[in-house]
């Protein structure tokens, strides 16, 4: 009766997911923004519809998460080929006191020369961490300081609808693999 | 006397094979989704001073068996649901592939963490048999 119950408790089976990143259902628009470019010019969300976007947030001195990130974004513009030019990697400091434009764009040349940045100031940083759900705490260490902030990176699509989510540490093969499926549609 | 001791081997014999059977049997499970849904009036609840706690900060998950995290979000607001932020109506499908120990930043947990512990796949009859123990435990 026991083994019975037991394996009463599980039959059948369900289809795997299609994208390795989380899957919002439905999607919706990404909210836009302006901010300053890395590159010298303003920088919106919306400016980019028609590539697939990764969106990040971080900060230059971050020594953890951020050249993990990005250098992954690195290694998938590159295992994608010709496709690359059609993916967009936006990163968004929650740092402006040292992430002015030509530090970030000085930090983010060294993973890709294609990667721009974006900062602004507090209040304007603030309210899109906000539209996009995202955590970042400052910590001071001695006389530095630091961030804790959410690691995760958006998957937006074409349509600059937000596809999809992908968690801290997944390698380029993943990345890769969402963004061909994205860029297909 | 001898009936009884028939009785008894014949009674342990039967939960042996049982258990073999239970433990031998792959696992397929009706569903990979693991699914927490804010329930609609939660905000509401929360600005009354009601304390709702829907998700738990440590979740148990199981690759290839229910290795699916789903969140829902059945309110009238946005909310803050586990790493993300989500619409009324809204749901997300987050899979695992890698059995490992996940963190993530969740501001509605007091720590300010979420953990999502997968654990790997039952493949022995021994870790088949627990899997399925705690299964049914977690249905009682």
């Amino acid at each position: 009766m026991l083994a019975l119950l037991l394996v009463a408790t599980t039959t059948v089976s369900a289809n795997a997911p299609t994208l390795k990143a989380g899957v919002f259902d439905p999607p919706r628009q990404a909210p836009d923004f302006t901010l300053q470019g890395s590159n010298g010019h303003a920088l919106q969300i919306s400016q980019y519809r028609g590539k697939v976007v990764l969106l990040a947030f971080g900060f230059t001195s971050c020594t953890e998460v951020c050249p993990v990130t990005l250098n992954t974004f690195a290694v998938t513009r590159r295992k994608l080929g010709a496709a690359a030019a059609e993916v967009q990697v936006v990163y968004i400091t929650v740092d402006p006191q040292r992430d002015v434009p030509t530090r970030l764009a000085k930090y983010l040349h060294s993973f890709d020369p294609t990667f721009v940045g974006g900062t602004g100031t507090e209040s304007q940083l603030s309210a899109v961490r906000r539209d996009y759900g995202i955590s970042a705490e400052r910590k001071v260490v001695g006389d530095d300081y630091t961030y804790a902030h959410s690691s995760f990176t958006y998957l937006i699509d074409r349509n600059g609808r937000i596809r999809a989510l992908m968690p801290y540490g997944h390698s380029p093969d993943d990345y890769a693999n969402d963004l061909t499926i994205l860029l297909k549609e | 006397m001898a009936a009884r001791h028939a009785a008894l081997w014949g009674l342990a014999a039967g939960s042996v094979v049982a258990l073999l059977w239970v433990g031998l049997l792959p696992i397929e499970t009706a569903s990979h989704d693991e699914i927490f849904v804010i329930p609609k009036g939660t905000w509401a609840r929360r600005m009354s001073g009601d304390k709702v706690e829907i998700l738990p900060d440590h979740i148990r998950l199981t690759l290839g068996v229910r290795d699916v995290l789903v969140l829902r979000n059945h309110d009238d607001v946005p909310q803050i649901f586990g790493p993300t932020l989500m619409m009324p109506g809204q749901s997300f499908r987050l899979p695992f592939e890698r059995a490992a120990e996940y963190q993530f930043a969740c501001t509605a947990h007091a720590s300010g963490q979420m953990t999502i512990v997968v654990d790997p796949n039952p493949a022995t009859p021994w870790a088949r048999l627990i899997w399925r123990a705690r299964e049914l435990w977690r249905s009682s």
